[in-house]
């Protein structure tokens, strides 16, 4: 299964401190988001991609100390249920 | 109807009415100074009435309509009359206000610039910001500041002064020449009584300000002070205001600004002089 960001201006997207406020344009919503978050975001930005493809981008654009598939596919999967990630 | 008010507070207008004679006498003796709304045509209308017909003689008891009403709301009794004027106006603006982000919050100003003083029921805002002017702050609202999405700027909304419980006493002893309304005994919240903003914040309510510093006050503690990240005060204004939500986009916009260019402090303290003096030795800090 592939998995892609929402279209450009879909969300607009705000670092307040360790947390960022992401504006959902589709739902009106307001989310509250920690790392990784904004990372599998951007990561997913340019073009869909699959969990490992997506762990891939991850560990190469941040220091990804721990690279774990399944609590990938948990914060994706928690993600695609808010709207913010769509499956491709 | 039978009496009626008009006025304007800040960019407000307001028109309120009443089946009796004594609410609106209180409105005008209190806000005798205030200004009309622009151009004579009101924002928002308050209407105090008797849901039944005999309840305008027979123990009073006033209920609370108008552009935006509360279906469930308990009538007052007429003696609570302001009360129930000037909670009629704010239920206007809590459910009606879609030009500004409403905050639930005090602000005062000084040398052009604001200070945001938001926090739960009880936690001091009315009572600091009355204390704030009376060593001369300008009061620009107790109970809601206007954030205006398309400038940042804050705008003033300087109604009467809701003090409540112990607050009065403390407020009367520091401004014995102020103008108060009666005392309002035994409403839902307590003893309540209205004081009138001072000349000077009166006369310059159409000022805008831009807010410098974000406070948190909470009453009851030893004396504390932390800065809070912005995260967090964005979740507690989301908290604190009415129309966040129906603002969208531009209340998003707007308050993502506020809190990542206004720096926050959350400040505990035991009595209001302690308060006064830890907000400006705060103010002094940030000049």
């Amino acid at each position: 299964m592939r998995f892609r960001a929402p279209a450009v201006g879909v969300l607009r997207i705000m670092p307040l401190d360790e947390l960022t406020a992401i504006y959902h344009r589709a739902s009106g919503q307001t989310h509250l988001v920690a790392s990784p978050v904004p990372e599998i975001l951007a990561a997913l930005a340019p073009a869909p991609a699959t969990l490992d493809e997506l762990l891939a981008r991850l560990a190469a654009g941040y220091d990804v100390v721990d690279p774990d598939a399944e609590a990938l596919s948990a914060r994706v999967a928690e993600l695609v249920a808010l709207g913010l990630v769509q499956c491709a | 109807m039978r009496h009626v008010f008009s006025l304007r507070i800040g960019p407000v207008g307001f028109r309120v009415g009443a089946d009796w004679r004594e609410p609106i006498e209180a409105l005008r003796a209190l806000y005798d100074d205030y200004p009309k709304p622009h151009d004579g045509i009101p924002d928002f209308s308050v209407r105090l009435f008797a849901a039944r017909r005999w309840r305008r003689w027979v123990r009073p008891s006033i209920t609370i309509g108008g552009d935006y009403v509360l279906p469930d709301a308990a009538p007052l009794p007429l003696p609570l009359g302001l009360l129930a004027a000037e909670m009629g106006m704010n239920l206007q603006m809590a459910l009606g206000q879609r030009r500004y982000l409403l905050l639930h919050a005090a602000t005062v100003e000084r040398d052009g610039r604001a200070l945001l003083m938001t926090g739960v029921s009880g936690a001091g805002k009315s009572t600091l910001a009355a204390l704030l002017m009376v060593r001369g702050w300008r009061l620009m609202g107790d109970e809601f500041a206007l954030l205006d999405p398309a400038t940042g700027l804050l705008h003033g909304f300087p109604r009467l002064v809701s003090l409540k419980n112990r607050a009065i006493g403390v407020v009367e002893q520091a401004l014995p020449a102020g103008k108060f309304g009666p005392l309002q005994a035994d409403t839902p919240k307590g003893d309540i009584r209205h004081l009138k903003p001072d000349a000077a914040s009166v006369a310059a309510m159409d000022v805008p300000a831009r807010a410098v510093a974000i406070l948190f006050p909470s009453f009851g503690h030893a004396p504390d002070m932390r800065p809070v990240p912005p995260a967090e005060t964005f979740v507690r204004l989301t908290q604190a205001s009415t129309n966040y939500v129906a603002l969208g986009e531009r209340g998003f916009g707007a308050l993502t600004h506020l809190v990542a260019t206004v720096p926050t402090h959350a400040i505990d303290y035991p009595d209001a002089e302690t308060a006064v003096a830890m907000v400006e030795r705060l103010w002094e800090q940030a000049a």
